[in-house]
């Protein structure tokens, strides 16, 4: 009944996508690999709604974030309403709705990493790259978000950047970290 | 060649010394985990045959009842009490109704990663634990729900679960005993509240990941509406041990009224922050001076959460209490995940409460009214309080919001699980509250980081 509820609030605030839901064709959206991917998931779960998380991580691997017409596409290759979807997707930290850079750093800012020098780190990644949490440098090449606990507070303070987990960061490690990453942009990332 | 392989037989050999006193992570090894032969060759599977062919589901259900194990997700509820609520379990005239088991490995409470060291550094051992509690619920599929930014936790327990059904370990017709079983990993996209059970089944269903109301129990009528039993990591990975050696040795490990051992863990302001597997029930003291090597830079010890964020602070005085359920629970504390989170005296403890509560805040799912509004105005205020803006009337305010929030009032336990470190620290810190108040200031400054922007005096 709640989730229902949320959705309807959420479908009153971006008519824009419930609007388009019904001309869409997310055969010729949607690639091979991704729809061969997504259909993967469905064969394993009892529902095709219940694939949701997963065809949207799909999509994120191929994109790198969820549009709306990506959104609107996974939701009908789905069976269920985009409205339904953006629920899910919102609700999670590594789902992407706007444009994120070829490097997303997250920086664990829980309670250990807090105890063991987050700040200064915080403040040498921002001084670095010229940017505040959410924003992404001018190059398209990081964005900066927080995560909660990533699960290293043993070898805190801790980030994480598209699947690598970094740990027992300095003001010094961490620069010379993505310094390192901006030399190896030439390679694809996965 | 031969070097190596020597180095890895004589980790083993040592490996195997500890089988019978630090069973859990004895086969542990984070740089390369054992393969399906190597787990096999170190006596990995034999806890699963020994279910699988020499007992009944009702058997085993009766082994792990015996040996008292209780959950390690955090709220230590009897395992064996937990499956005997499955329909299949309670009536066995009835046609048996299938179930699902769902191992929780979503571990996103802050200051706990006891179960990655397992998941990363003994992936077959789950598996197999998997195949003994799925054989006994009746459950021919499992889920191991996995937090999204354990990628590489992911990519070990995938590969392990291929060489499972490469060995006839999973699928059809197990080790030919019949018994059919299906184990798929399911990798969340990081949200806390996915770890409480309930919401964890919405989210596996596709669902947003609210809580679902209890009763009905997923015992009863859990994913896809099915009886579902949903077991943490650890608890979990004690199967195969306990089928092994017997409930009686369990119960030999601690002298303790909890039986087994205990993955606990230390973290924050100490020299050597780490997990550790001990008897169930080793002192504080003991955790922190000798396996956490006591405080660092010579601070002094301020406070502690014993088991994660969403626990009550114990402060010196607690330091001889032993770490099992009942014994934190009478120090006004709780077990919880069983690491411990360590506050020195020269770091702020109202700063440490507010990064607490913003992490609640930001996760609650907004589904009850306590919670949606009571976490971020609580965050309002202590982050007032820790500039030195707040007055009195505050400290009455977040009294009141600890009662709104707390048990009873609202679906889940994150709510009241934000509470007990909030309502401690306002115990035990009282002095530290009040002084940010009569001082208009954080009077920890000096030792800290200056937060941007911060305020000064009145
Ligand atoms: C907000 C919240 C988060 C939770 N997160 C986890 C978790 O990450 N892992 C876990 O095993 N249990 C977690 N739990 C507890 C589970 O709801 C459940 O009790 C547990 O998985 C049962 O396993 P056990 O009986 O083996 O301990 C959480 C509970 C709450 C209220
Ligand atoms: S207590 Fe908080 S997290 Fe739990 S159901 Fe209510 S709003 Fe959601
Ligand atoms: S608190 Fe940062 S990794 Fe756990």
């Amino acid at each position: 009944m709640q989730n229902n509820n949320n959705d309807i609030n959420l479908a009153q605030q971006i008519p824009s996508i419930t609007i388009e839901d019904e001309e869409f064709d997310y055969r010729s959206y949607l690639n091979a690999a991704e729809l061969s991917a997504i259909e993967h998931e469905v064969a394993i779960l009892e529902t095709r709604e219940a694939a949701g998380i997963e065809a949207l991580k799909v999509v994120q691997q191929h994109r790198g974030w969820i549009s709306d017409d990506s959104l609107v596409a996974i939701a009908q290759c789905l069976g269920i309403s985009s409205a339904q979807l953006e629920g899910v997707a919102t609700f999670y930290n590594l789902i992407y709705r706007q444009k994120v850079g070829h490097y997303v750093i997250h920086l664990c800012d829980s309670i250990s990493c807090h105890l063991t020098g987050y700040d200064e780190i915080l403040i040498a990644i921002k001084h670095h790259l010229g940017i505040e949490y959410g924003q992404t440098t001018a190059d398209g090449q990081f964005t900066l978000l927080s995560n909660p606990c990533l699960g290293s507070c043993d070898k805190s303070p801790a980030m994480m950047i598209n699947g690598i987990h970094y740990q027992n960061l300095t003001e010094q490690s961490v620069v010379a970290i993505l310094n390192g990453l901006n030399l190896n942009l030439g390679e694809s990332h996965d | 060649m031969t070097d190596s392989a020597s180095i890895e037989n004589s980790w083993l050999e040592q490996a195997l010394t500890k089988a019978l006193t630090k069973p859990l992570s004895h086969l542990v090894n984070l740089e390369q985990p054992l393969d399906f032969n190597g787990y096999f060759k170190a006596g990995g599977y034999v806890g699963a045959t020994i279910a699988l062919k020499e007992n009944s589901p009702k058997e085993v259900l009766n082994i792990i009842s015996d040996a008292g194990l209780k959950g390690r997700g955090g709220a230590g509820f009897p395992t064996g009490m937990k499956w005997s609520c499955v329909p299949a379990l309670q009536d066995s005239s009835k046609v048996k109704e299938h179930s699902y088991l769902i191992c929780n490995g979503d571990e996103m409470e802050p200051g706990t990663f006891k179960d990655r060291y397992l998941l990363e550094g003994v992936p077959h051992q789950l598996i197999e634990a998997m195949i003994i509690a799925s054989y006994t619920i009746n459950a021919n599929k499992a889920y191991i729900f996995l937090r999204g930014e354990y990628y590489l936790a992911a990519k070990r327990l995938q590969q392990a679960i291929d060489e499972a059904y490469e060995n006839n370990w999973l699928g059809e017709n197990i080790q030919g005993t019949g018994f059919h079983l299906d184990l798929y990993l399911h990798t969340s996209a990081g949200r806390y509240i996915c770890g409480e059970e309930t919401a964890l089944i919405n989210a596996l269903e596709g669902k947003r990941a609210t809580p679902r109301a209890k009763p009905p129990f997923p015992q009863v009528s859990g994913l896809f509406g099915k009886p579902t039993v949903v077991n943490n990591v650890e608890t979990l990975c004690n199967l195969p041990h306990i089928l092994k050696h017997g409930s009686q040795w369990f119960k030999d490990l601690s002298p303790n009224s909890d039986p087994g051992t205990k993955l606990y863990a230390a973290c924050g302001q100490v020299n050597n922050p780490g997990v550790w597997e001990l008897p169930m029930g080793v002192t504080i003291r003991t955790l922190l001076y000798e396996h956490a090597g006591g405080m660092k830079d010579g601070v002094n010890l301020k406070g502690l959460l014993p088991g994660g964020a969403s626990t009550d602070f114990l402060i010196e005085q607690h330091l001889d209490t032993p770490m099992d359920f009942d014994s934190i629970s009478k120090a006004g504390s709780r077990l919880g995940t069983g690491g411990l989170i360590v506050l020195g005296d020269q770091h702020c403890p109202v700063a440490m409460v507010l990064n607490l509560l913003q992490f609640f805040a930001q996760e609650s799912c907004g589904w009850c009214t306590p919670c949606r509004d009571g976490t971020p105005w609580v965050v309002e205020i202590l982050t007032r309080l820790e500039q030195g803006q707040a007055c009195s009337e505050d400290l009455v305010q977040l009294d009141e919001l600890c009662d709104f929030m707390w048990l009873g009032k609202t679906h889940c336990a994150l709510a009241p699980g934000a509470v007990e470190p909030l309502k401690s620290a306002m115990r035990y810190f009282k002095e530290d509250f009040e002084q940010h108040i009569e001082q208009g200031c954080c009077p920890y400054k000096s030792n800290n980081v200056q937060h941007e922007g911060t305020h000064n005096g009145k």
